[in-house]
């Protein structure tokens, strides 16, 4: 019984043994897969991959959805006061001559200081003269019954023609003892609050303690402008609106002498600038930039020509390294030995003080900066396979001794064939690494030139171009959102490609634990 | 051995002689609007020859007017004596200029390479023999970001935090504004406190590189038969670490830090200019900015014979160091 349970116990157990269930499969993965699981498990390699893909999204997705192109420029209006006019309200006696008569300045001296001992009289060159009160600051001077002038601190403007002494002596004397009428000449005419002497419909002129005087002599000062601007004395305000006869709107700003007992009115124009390093805001995320454009679309077209640049000078870098490295790796002897030598000249020429030579030259030429970027692209290019062709070299070498190698020669393979289809793929793994690596360190290139100005130009945005601005002592401590974005972009997408290709390595290596 | 080396040297000195002729052959082809510049200045002045006149002088006596293979010649026959002519922007020889800055260079390059030493490789080693731990990933993220770490764009982040907030030090140059007040020991002070933030600009831009090497140098180590025999000995961790792994990580870094020695008198041209410290490679960055050839060309030439010698050096210790490799 309990042997008879054990065999068919056993039986089951064989039968799971050799089952070709699912669950009794032995999980094979292709190499390629492995690396896969090797490549996920690695955290750093993972964050890195994020940390790319949302570079690339950001710099080539981000710049369709933008609302603004790359070298769109904003304007902001700005208010430009300028010294418009210079107010005073009048403290002195203006006098007014009668029709034929002289009142010189001694006898003004004389008059005001009758006025101010309050005598009806004075004398002059054994003349009396009579001072008689006609108002509010308003006097009659007259010598024998004649009158020779009238003193007043009211000013009589006139709006068009000139108005006679008796219009101007009669309105005067109306407007200070307020009487809303005066006669002159026979005519009747009226005075309004606001000083106006009125024709029956036509305003002929007005009287008002203001003396408003234009800075520039072209400026002719209205008359309604004027009336605003003495309401606006009057109740003590330091800002008004006008809209002048042409309707356009001006702000003026008004301050006040003590010394000089002035008002000087300045006139804001609305001008149109460049809205330059504008702090980020709801229109513009990251603020502008020196020339006024959107921070944060410059980044985006700018990741563009960072990443773009550093891939095809990677390609062309790598396509040379192959084939160079390759032939020389393959053929060995004399052809190696060539090879060889021509890369250890490359790679002794310093490429950092060259380029910026070749730079500074074109600067000194004159290209134009797109020709310019592509010039950059080949100089990077043709200066860096190098390293490449020797990575590649080195890895044939060891691989030409192996069976496979010696396998497809007895079949008879092409030689072109047996390099570029049997050898360089065992060489990808070490080449993608290797040309991660390369492209990080291709943007940091790209940058440090555009940075110190040699690189890619304006109106081209790069990374490194955008940070440019921090020369600038006043433009690094006070706007940080013109570099410090940039520098972290141009840092989150090295580093991207640094954490992949660092992660590649290990996920390429067999020989790695996990 | 020694056949060896000799091979070595002859080959280097054929590379160079191909390097400096590509470098000039390049100058050569720019524009020369410096020589335009200063003819044209030259002409300006009150009863001075016509500028054709001038051209045709300064060509010549810069060697501007020969092929541009008979002035490499005559160029490499001064440069092998000595003679690299004067600098067309400090107006001074060449090699008087270059005597003037190269020390500053090599102290801030060698204070940064001490340091970077110190830093990088027991923190190579730490990550290494805790592999996968949490110190090694901040380790080797650490080491990544260095390496990632635009120069221009570290060191204003360091000039904004450290010169503009801080105050603690002087946004640009080598000496501050009373530095002609100071005593001796003031004066060397004033300047150490303006390399501060150039030297940790450099150790921390370039440390990364080194710990990664030592990192990678130390794992390949551990995984070796011996350190497994160490361990089946009996030996204690830290005696299998220091003694046994260490050592034989120290091959691979020796021949590395040596072939880099040479390094240290190239100078550090962007973070130099980013501090206008007036090192070689500031000096040169300017030089090199009005297409100054004179001293271009010795620039130039003088990184590449660095490189050579850096190369050689690493070569030769690799066979000196590691008793298992054998020259014929």
């Amino acid at each position: 019984m309990n042997d008879k349970d054990k065999d068919i116990k056993n039986q089951a157990a064989e039968q799971d043994n050799f089952s070709l269930n699912d669950d009794r499969r032995v999980k094979v993965l292709s190499p390629s897969a492995l690396v896969m699981k090797r490549f996920f498990r690695n955290r750093l390699a993972v964050l890195g991959m994020i940390m790319l893909l949302s570079m690339f999204l950001f710099s080539f997705v981000g710049g369709l959805i933008s609302p603004y192109s790359q070298d769109q420029q904003f304007y902001r209006t700005e208010e430009q006061m300028k010294e418009f006019a210079g107010v005073i309200r009048n403290k002195d006696f203006r006098y007014l001559n009668a029709d034929g008569q002289k009142f010189g300045s001694v006898l003004q001296a004389k008059f005001q200081l009758a006025v101010q001992k309050k005598k009806p009289t004075f004398e002059y060159k054994d003349v009396v003269y009579q001072v008689e009160k006609e108002g509010e600051d308003l006097y009659a001077i007259s010598s024998d019954g004649v009158l020779l002038a009238v003193a007043a601190k009211d000013i009589v403007n006139a709006d068009g023609a000139e108005l006679s002494f008796a219009i101007k002596h009669e309105a005067l004397k109306a407007f200070t003892g307020g009487r809303k009428e005066f006669t002159a000449d026979g005519k009747t005419y009226q005075v309004d609050g606001d000083g106006n002497i009125i024709d029956g419909g036509t305003v002929l002129g007005y009287i008002s303690r203001f003396v408003v005087s234009a800075v520039s002599p072209d400026v002719v000062i209205s008359r309604s402008f004027k009336e605003e601007l003495e309401t606006v004395i009057d109740e003590k305000g330091t800002e008004f609106q006008f809209v002048d006869e042409k309707g356009e709107e001006y702000s003026y700003e008004i301050s006040y002498d003590a010394t000089s007992l002035t008002w000087s009115v300045k006139q804001g124009k609305e001008v149109s600038v460049y809205d330059d390093y504008a702090e980020p805001s709801r229109e513009h995320w990251l603020g502008t930039d020196t020339n006024g454009m959107d921070m944060l679309t410059r980044l985006m077209y700018g990741g563009r020509v960072s990443l773009i640049i550093g891939f095809i000078v990677v390609i062309m870098e790598t396509v040379l390294g192959v084939i160079l490295g390759g032939l020389a790796g393959y053929f060995g002897k004399w052809v190696d030995n060539l090879i060889m030598r021509i890369v250890d000249v490359f790679y002794c020429i310093p490429s950092m003080p060259l380029i910026i030579i070749l730079g500074a030259a074109m600067d000194a030429m004159r290209v134009e900066p797109m020709t310019r970027m592509f010039y950059l692209m080949l100089i990077l290019g043709f200066l860096g396979w190098p390293g490449i062709a020797r990575l590649v070299r080195g890895q044939i070498l060891s691989l030409r001794e192996q069976e496979f190698m010696t396998a497809a020669e007895a079949c008879g393979i092409r030689v072109s064939r047996r390099i570029f289809k049997h050898l360089i793929p065992n060489v990808i793994p070490q080449l993608i690494v290797s040309c991660t690596m390369a492209l990080g360190s291709t943007i940091i290139m790209e940058a440090t030139l555009s940075f110190l100005g040699i690189g890619v130009k304006f109106p081209f945005a790069s990374w490194g171009n955008i940070i440019t601005d921090v020369n600038d002592a006043y433009v690094m401590t006070h706007y940080w959102f013109v570099w410090i974005p940039a520098g972290i972009c141009l840092l989150i997408a090295v580093l991207g490609f640094n954490f992949v290709g660092d992660g590649l390595r290990d996920a390429f290596d067999p020989k790695m634990k996990r | 051995m020694r056949k060896y080396i000799m091979k070595r040297i002859l080959l280097s000195v054929m590379i160079l002689f191909c390097v400096t002729f590509i470098i000039y052959a390049l100058l050569r082809c720019l524009p020369a609007s410096y020589v335009e510049n200063m003819a044209m200045q030259l002409a300006m002045k009150p009863g001075a020859k016509p500028y054709g006149e001038w051209l045709a002088q300064l060509n010549a006596s810069y060697g501007l007017d020969k092929d541009v293979l008979p002035g490499y010649l005559t160029w490499l026959g001064d440069a092998v004596r000595g003679r690299f002519g004067d600098s067309w922007k400090y107006t001074v020889p060449v090699l008087e200029k270059f005597n003037d800055v190269i020390w500053l260079s090599f102290i801030v390059g060698a204070i940064a390479f001490v340091l970077e030493l110190i830093i990088a490789i027991p923190l190579g080693v730490i990550a290494a023999t805790k592999q996968y731990s949490r110190a090694d990933y901040a380790i080797t993220a650490g080491a990544l970001i260095g390496i990632s770490l635009p120069t221009f764009f570290f060191a204003t982040i360091l000039k904004l935090v450290f010169s503009v907030k801080l105050g603690w030090f002087d946004l640009y140059g080598l000496v501050g504004r009373d530095y002609a007040q100071l005593d001796a020991m003031g004066q060397l002070l004033d300047k150490a406190n303006h390399l501060v933030l150039p030297i940790v600009t450099l150790v921390i831009v370039s440390v990364g590189s080194l710990m990664r090497y030592t990192r990678t140098n130390m794992l390949e180590v551990l995984n070796a038969d011996y350190i497994r025999t160490a361990r089946a000995k009996g030996l204690s961790e830290k005696k299998v670490i220091y003694q046994h792994a260490f050592r034989n990580t120290l091959i691979p870094i020796v021949t590395i830090v040596g072939g880099s020695l040479p390094g240290l008198f190239s100078g550090a041209l962007i973070t130099e200019t980013l501090f206008m410290i007036p090192g070689i490679g500031y000096t040169s960055y300017q030089a090199m900015l009005i297409g100054d050839i004179p001293f271009s060309m010795f620039y130039m030439t003088f990184l590449a014979i660095l490189t050579l010698t850096g190369n050689l050096i690493s070569d030769i210790l690799y066979a000196v160091v590691d008793p298992r490799v054998r020259i014929a």
